[in-house]
């Protein structure tokens, strides 16, 4: 599949719209689970220096 | 057995009995939501012919969860819920009586009203029979599924919305057959197929749904 | 010799294990995205009846696929955590569910993306889309009901028998709305087939649906071992881990 210029692959044959929303949302969303783990675990790890050993396990 | 399960049945009729408002509420709040429909839509008769099935039982749909709340809420507060938990009667069949009473107190009334509120739509009057008999099979198994949902969020601040949006959901298949029976019976094919189906996923219903809502109430309970 | 099958059954276990393997999967993961995204432009040739449009099935199918294949797994640690009593399983099932919800919804996107530009409209109310859906609502219960409810305990094994009953309603759902479906065949079409199908298109289907398998894994595995600090913060396996990493 050969598509000739980089003006091709990023037209999409009209339909650049529609592909490249599909995939530029659809990378969006994993990038943001990503990020959003990563914060995740942060504050998770923080609560322990600000409480020390005496956390109580819960949610 | 047989003779407590006749009394949680009797206990929660007359409780009901002496808090009719909330069991009229119900009733009224379907009345209600079914006028709504021709006024956001237009009184066109033929459009109102075509979508009167659904309307009905989108807003048997909405009435039934709108009941659930009662059906442990209250058991619950007063502590008889406990006293259920460790009685000796199985769980699951407490369970079935007291989803057995919910629908005689709200399910029912649906189904007797229904072809009068159909009537506001200029339902063929021939095809009232099968709308009755779509919700009379169909109403049980909302109350069914519903004692799922009900049991599951019973006692939470969020308890209402967090139900609906629960329950609505698992309600899905029996809209679409319910509806699909009054629309296949008024398009000449009959509704015979769907309304079998009906009858199954009661049966269904009624052998896992009590025993689901009893391991519910107690791991809400507990 | 035995094995010890329930040796990465606690969180002090598994919480290392989980650490390497998401690394491990998730690496994976962008390998078979990237050599499946390369099938998908720069192998699979363009469609006759669909033009370019049809690409986007590399991911449409692929994230469909997912999300019904991680609410059974979802469901199935689940059940597990229901019947043995395991605090791992129900972290494991709450740890998913996020992550299918997330395909799900990509499902849904690029489903209604996909549908404009061939059928003509953003929405179409074919089985397929319409029990995604569905299934979209089923993940969003389950989290707000764990969400509403403190205890974890209670938490997980409420939002156990909901995925169970859930799943039982999966099969139910789907047939109700194919057979709906067909019987308003003049009101709605179909969800634009995919198009006959190409090795190289289905090549490129099934590398991104690998891709996407191995990047669930590793989220879920993150995700996981953010459930186990936040719940064992008494622990001292936990504590120890902060300390070393502060």
């Amino acid at each position: 599949m050969s598509w000739g210029s980089w003006q091709n692959f990023l037209a999409m044959g009209g339909y650049a719209f529609y592909v490249w929303g599909s995939y530029l949302v659809t990378l969006g969303l994993i990038l943001a689970e990503v990020v959003l783990l990563a914060m995740r675990k942060r504050t998770a790890l923080g609560r322990f220096r600000v409480r020390g050993d005496t956390g109580q396990g819960d949610r | 057995m047989l003779a407590a399960l006749r009394c949680v049945i009797h206990r929660d009729l007359l409780l009901a009995a002496r808090r009719s408002s909330d069991v009229l509420t119900v009733l009224l709040f379907f009345v209600i939501v079914v006028s709504l429909f021709p006024l956001g839509i237009g009184p066109d008769p033929a459009l109102l012919r075509t979508i009167a099935p659904g309307v009905v039982w989108v807003a048997a749909l909405l009435a039934s969860m709108l009941a659930l709340n009662r059906m442990f809420a209250s058991d619950h507060a007063d502590g008889t819920l406990e006293q259920m938990l460790l009685g000796a009667t199985p769980l699951g069949m407490t369970v079935a009586a007291k989803v057995f009473a919910h629908w005689l107190i709200s399910g029912l009334p649906l189904v007797l009203i229904s072809p009068v509120l159909a009537l506001q739509f200029d339902f063929p009057q021939e095809l009232l029979g099968v709308l009755a008999l779509s919700l009379a099979l169909g109403s049980p198994v909302l109350s069914l599924i519903g004692a799922i949902g009900a049991a599951l969020t019973l006692g939470l601040r969020v308890g209402g919305a967090l139900l609906s949006l629960l329950v609505l959901t698992l309600y899905v298949p029996v809209l679409i057959i319910g509806a699909g029976a009054i629309e296949a019976a008024a398009s000449g094919l009959g509704g015979q197929a769907q309304l079998l189906l009906l009858g199954g996923l009661l049966v269904f219903a009624g052998a896992f749904a009590p025993w689901a809502a009893a391991v519910a109430l107690r791991i809400s309970v507990e | 010799m035995s094995i010890n099958w329930f040796k990465y059954s606690s969180p002090q276990t598994f919480f290392p294990l989980a650490g390497k393997l998401a690394l491990w999967f998730g690496a994976l993961a962008l390998v078979a995205c990237g050599v499946g995204l390369y099938i998908g432009f720069f192998v699979a040739p363009t469609d006759a009846q669909q033009g370019e449009a049809y690409r986007i099935i590399f991911i449409h199918v692929p994230a469909a696929w997912m999300s019904m294949f991680l609410y059974l797994v979802m469901a199935f640690w689940a059940g597990l955590g229901l019947a043995f009593n395991t605090r791992l399983s129900g972290m494991m099932a709450s740890a998913i569910a996020p992550t299918g919800a997330l395909f799900t919804f990509v499902a849904l996107w690029t489903g209604s993306l996909w549908g404009k530009p061939t059928w003509g409209t953003w929405w179409v109310w074919d089985a397929r889309l319409t029990s995604e859906l569905i299934l979209l609502f089923l993940y969003f219960g389950f989290m707000a009901l764990q969400a509403a409810i403190d205890d974890a305990r209670r938490a997980d094994k409420a939002g156990a028998v909901l995925a169970l009953v859930g799943v039982v309603n999966i099969p139910i759902i789907y047939f109700s709305v194919k057979w709906w479906n067909t019987l308003h065949q003049g009101a709605s079409v179909s969800l634009a087939k995919a198009p006959t199908m190409a090795a190289t298109m289905f090549a490129g289907m099934i590398v991104m649906a690998f891709g996407f398998w191995f990047y669930s894994i590793a989220a879920a595995l993150m995700r996981a071992r953010c459930i186990m600090l936040e719940r064992e913060r008494s622990s001292d396996w936990a504590v120890h881990y902060a300390k070393r990493s502060a």
